[in-house]
Formats: C-alpha cells, sequence, structure tokens
C-alpha cells in the first residue's frame, strides 16, 4: 500500500517537476547572439561601421588567448603591453575595426575552449591556430594573418643536428606540442620509425629536449628561433619544412561560428596585409626568424 | 503441551493453506505488480521528457556534431584503443607494484616493538608525504627531474618514470588502506594466535592478514579503478595513453568527439573490473561462512 502509493507520488513529482523544467528552463532560443546577427554583415562598410560592431561587450572588444603568452608571440606573458607579433597584430585589427587600444579587453581562453561548441566570450582568439578544414566545421576563421612554416630544433650535440633531409629524422625520437601542425607534420613528411612524443605545453617539449628524452622536436619557425636564442641555447635550428606552395599554412584569427563579425574582422586582416601593416609587424617582432634551409 | 500426542506421518504433508492466506499472497502480488508498472512508467515518462528536452535544446545540432559525431568516433576509436594498451600495461604493472609496496608499506607501520622505531617513522612519513603531494607534481618532479640528474644507469624512460610516480604516490594510498584493516582485526584474534604459540610473523601471515585483506576489498578495488584513470597522465611527459590520443585528434580537428569514445571506453573497462572483485568477495565470503550464512 504504502510502497505503491509512495511510487505513484514519486513519479508524479518527478514527471511534474520535468515538465515543468521543459516548459520553464528550457533554454530559450538564443536571443543574444541571434539578434546581434541581423546586422549580417556583408563585408560593407556600413555594416563594420568603427567602433560599432555587435561585440560581447558593446563598445568594447574582447580578444582571447592561452595563458601562459608564449614569446615571440607575445612578451612577458602579458599580451595587454602591445608587445610580440599576436599582441601587435591584435590591435592593429582593434583599431582597424575602430577600437583603440583602451577598448581592447584581454581574456584567458585555452586552446581547448577556444573551440567548444557553446557560446564564445571572446569576440575572436588569437593564439597561433592554424586553419584548416576540419576545424572550419567547429569555429570560424578570419584570413589568415601569418604563413606558419615548421622548423626542427635539436641538441647541437645529438645526431638530430646533422640532418639535411626528411629521411635523415625517420630515425629519430621526436616530440611536438598537441594540437599543433607540428605534430601532423611529423606523422605525415616524417613518418618516423619511434611514435613521437606528445606534449601539453611546449615548456615540456623544451624540458624532454634539454634531457635528452627526445632528440629532436618540432615548432613553428619563429618559436624554432626563440627557443635557440634565448631558451635552450645548446640548441639549433636543424632546418625547416617544406610548405605546400598551393595550400601554405596560415594561423587565423577564431571565431565562434555563428559569429557576425568573421566578415568585418577578415576584411580588417585583409587590409592590414594590403597596406604592409601585418609584414612591418612580422619585421619588428619575427625578424630573428631568419631563414633555415629546408629539409626535403 | 501433552506428550502422548501421536506425532505426524511423515511424508504425508497434508496442509493447505488457509483462504486467507491464499488472499494475503493474491493482495502483495497486486501490490508487487501494481508497484512495478509504476516505477516503468514513470522511467519512461522521465527517458520520454529527457529526450525532448535535450534533443529540442537550440544547440542540440551542433552539440551532436561536436559531441557524438560518428565520423570521428571511427577515426578516434583504433587510436584510443591503441593508446589504452599503454593504460593497460601500466595498470598491470603499477597495480602489482603498488598493492605490494602498500602493503609492505602498512606491515612496517604496524610493526610492534620499541625496537622497530625508526622503521615505523619512516613508513609513516612515506605516507603522510606522498598522500599529500598532488600527484600531477610528483610526475613532474619525477618525469622532468630524474632525467635532470643525469644520473648513469637510470632509465630516462618516460613511461618508466611516469610509472614509478604513480606508484610512489598510490602505495602511500593503499598502505593506509591496508593499516585500516589490519588495525580493524580484534586484538583477541592476535591474543589467541601468541596463545596458541604462533610467532608474531605467523600470526600475521596466519591470523591477521588474511581477515584484514578480505576488510579492506572494496576501498581497494577503489583505489584500483582510480589507479587505472590517472595512469593517463603519465602523457604529460609524451606518452600517447587513451585519453591523450583523443585529445590529439581533438585539437587537430576541434572535435570533442574522440573524448566521448576514450570516456565509453574507460567505463566499459571499469565495469567487468567491479563485477569480478564483487564476485571475489562474495566467493571469500561463502569460503569464511561454511556452516553456512546465518
Amino acid at each position: 500500500m504504502h510502497l505503491a502509493n509512495r511510487s505513484l507520488v514519486t513519479a508524479a513529482c518527478s514527471a511534474a517537476v520535468l515538465l515543468a523544467a521543459l516548459t520553464g528552463c528550457a533554454p530559450q532560443p538564443e536571443a543574444g547572439p541571434q539578434t546581434k546577427a541581423s546586422g549580417q554583415a556583408g563585408g560593407t562598410a556600413g555594416a563594420c561601421a568603427p567602433g560599432k560592431l555587435a561585440t560581447e561587450v558593446p563598445g568594447k572588444l574582447t580578444v582571447g588567448t592561452d595563458k601562459p603568452a608564449y614569446a615571440p608571440w607575445f612578451s612577458d606573458d602579458d599580451p595587454s603591453n602591445g608587445k610580440g607579433f599576436e599582441s601587435a597584430v591584435a590591435y592593429a585589427v582593434a583599431k582597424q575595426l575602430g577600437y583603440e587600444r583602451d577598448a581592447v579587453v584581454w581574456q584567458h581562453t585555452p586552446f581547448n575552449s577556444a573551440f567548444a561548441p557553446g557560446a564564445k566570450k571572446f569576440d575572436f582568439d588569437i593564439n597561433q591556430v592554424s586553419i584548416n578544414e576540419d576545424r572550419k566545421k567547429a569555429v570560424a576563421f578570419s584570413s589568415g594573418y601569418y604563413d606558419v612554416r615548421q622548423a626542427v630544433v635539436a641538441l647541437k650535440s645529438s645526431k638530430a643536428a646533422k640532418a639535411t633531409s626528411l629521411a635523415d629524422l625517420k630515425d629519430v625520437k621526436l616530440g611536438a606540442q598537441v594540437g599543433t601542425t607540428s605534430l601532423e607534420f611529423i606523422n605525415d613528411l616524417v613518418k618516423p620509425d619511434q611514435k613521437p612524443a606528445v606534449y601539453q605545453r611546449n615548456d615540456f617539449a623544451k624540458s624532454a629536449l634539454k634531457t635528452g628524452q627526445v632528440d629532436a622536436i618540432v615548432v613553428d619557425l619563429p618559436t624554432a628561433f626563440y627557443i635557440t636564442g634565448a631558451e635552450v641555447p645548446e640548441a639549433t635550428v636543424v632546418g625547416q619544412f617544406p610548405n605546400s606552395t598551393d595550400n601554405p599554412e596560415q594561423f587565423g584569427l577564431v571565431l565562434d561560428k555563428e559569429s557576425a563579425l568573421t566578415s568585418c574582422v577578415s576584411g580588417a586582416v585583409d587590409a592590414l596585409r594590403k597596406d604592409g601593416t601585418l609584414a612591418a609587424l612580422e619585421k619588428e617582432w619575427l625578424s630573428d626568424a631568419v631563414d633555415a634551409p629546408v629539409l626535403k | 503441551m501433552t506428550l502422548h500426542k501421536t506425532p505426524p506421518v511423515v511424508g504425508t504433508d497434508t496442509y493447505t493453506p488457509s483462504e486467507r492466506r491464499l488472499a494475503r499472497e493474491r493482495h502483495h502480488r497486486t501490490r508487487t505488480r501494481r508497484a512495478t508498472a509504476i516505477a516503468a512508467t514513470s522511467t519512461l515518462v522521465t527517458g520520454v521528457v529527457l529526450y525532448f528536452l535535450i534533443t529540442g535544446s537550440p544547440g542540440w545540432q551542433r552539440t551532436q556534431e561536436t559531441f557524438f559525431s560518428l565520423h570521428y568516433a571511427r577515426e578516434a576509436l583504433p587510436e584510443v584503443l591503441e593508446g589504452l594498451w599503454l593504460n593497460l600495461r601500466l595498470l598491470l604493472m603499477c597495480g602489482s607494484a603498488v598493492l605490494a609496496l602498500g602493503l609492505l608499506l602498512a606491515v612496517a607501520r604496524t610493526l610492534r616493538g620499541p625496537v622497530f622505531f625508526p622503521i615505523r617513522a619512516l613508513a609513516t612519513a612515506y605516507t603522510d608525504f606522498f598522500r599529500g603531494l598532488p600527484l600531477i607534481i610528483c610526475l613532474l618532479m619525477v618525469v622532468f627531474g630524474v632525467p635532470a640528474l643525469r644520473l648513469e644507469g637510470v632509465t630516462n624512460d618516460p613511461v618508466l618514470l611516469g610509472g614509478a610516480a604513480l606508484v610512489l604516490t598510490y602505495s602511500a594510498y593503499v598502505a593506509e588502506v591496508f593499516r585500516a584493516g589490519i588495525e580493524s582485526v580484534h586484538p583477541s584474534q592476535r591474543a589467541a594466535a601468541r596463545s596458541l604459540g604462533l610467532s608474531s610473523g605467523k600470526t600475521l601471515r596466519f591470523v591477521v592478514l588474511p581477515q584484514a585483506v578480505r576488510r579492506v576489498v572494496p576501498p581497494l578495488l577503489n583505489d584500483l579503478v582510480s589507479l587505472q584513470k590517472d595512469t593517463g597522465l603519465v602523457s604529460i611527459a609524451g606518452a600517447v595513453d587513451a585519453v591523450y590520443a583523443a585529445q590529439i585528434i581533438a585539437s587537430k580537428d576541434f572535435n570533442y568527439t574522440p573524448y566521448v569514445v576514450a570516456g565509453l571506453v574507460f567505463v566499459a573497462l571499469t565495469i567487468p573490473m567491479t563485477r569480478l572483485t564483487d564476485w571475489v568477495t562474495a566467493r571469500m565470503d561463502r569460503r569464511r561462512a561454511q556452516g553456512g550464512l546465518v
């Protein structure tokens, strides 16, 4: 008797609660981004009114990047100082969009959450993210602001330092950071005999290089020169990977897939490329990244 | 109470349940049926409501593409399974080492007699330190610190070093579990054993430890399952385990499905392990209660 009654009551209660939830807290179709998107930009100047974009925080431009922010992309782990290539690019893009320095708000966005499907808290994310087709299914990219080349760094004392071709790297223990194209280069181009070591952060990759747990690591060229110049002086840049000419790898700004700003931000990046700003910033912050021999 | 009553004839059971008893049983049966029906309906309603709540949400389609994409699941499964092989090897090696070392530590902590004081103190200090030290820091110290010493003859292999760090931390946990078991054995057991003439070593081996270990099988299993999941942390040194294999694909393609695949694989691994230990425990109980359970 009791049992039956109780289960009846419980069932009724849970059904009621769930129904209430269904009607009460069912997420309404998002009013925010949707209405923002109504000003859908066609890349025309009218839609990208300077300083009047439909940003997360009106009147401000919220820019995401990971922490720690590595040199030479940023300087002193402080993206807001305008030093370092990506910090400078972010401020240049902001300016192009009509946002002065004080209207730019930086936000710590871990790499993994930059492509989470939920609503984004940033207007765009700048974090050395390479553009590729698979990623375009999850996020929107601006046009590329930097052409990346991947390079091999090894201790001067190791056998990897003498490599002159991709074949010379076959029997070498290589390492790279997770989520980077460096890892894809290793797997697709070198196809080494030993599985590459994969690190959560470049710091760990550097540690492993120093202690000899890996013979060489693969990073992008500016990082490679920064490592050999400032962090691990006993290492050398062995060479760079050949870049496919028809589809060069580029870093792009990451935006939410449904972001209304994509075309405006892309337009800003294109304009900066056209007027030589990007080239100047590259020269200013990444000039150490001179050429390295190409490993065929 | 009459003593001269003819005993009932054995074998001719003339018992027929009374009307009232039959009615009571009928009543119980209908009650049970009704309760089951209500529970089933309630579950069904809950399921349907949840289904519509989730699939009806505005972001469902993107969530489905991001977390439950068949294409990426297919791509991830072989990689995840290959990584899982590393988890399993680590679990086997570290698990046995942890059990042995943990038991040793627990025994060292429960040794009696003033002469053993340094051993007791060392074992206590060890468990205190390594139980408190965050595992990730222990791993970093061992994995990147040991090679930095450049010792001759000491391995540089990140998997071996990571395994060693896991053993250090987990044997401290397990030692405490064993110690709790040892101390839960009633002193009278020890006294009885000693009065039968068993030495203290034999008392420990034949009387105390069998009872102690049997009592702590469930918490031991907890630690083992926990160890199984933490084997993945070895990936901090660059080795690729199941979760890490998933992360590599996830961050390459910006899709979270590989994580879901890896999660399910781990759950699927834990369930048989739990059932196995349940069965072992039940068997131990049956053996202990040979006179039949009360």
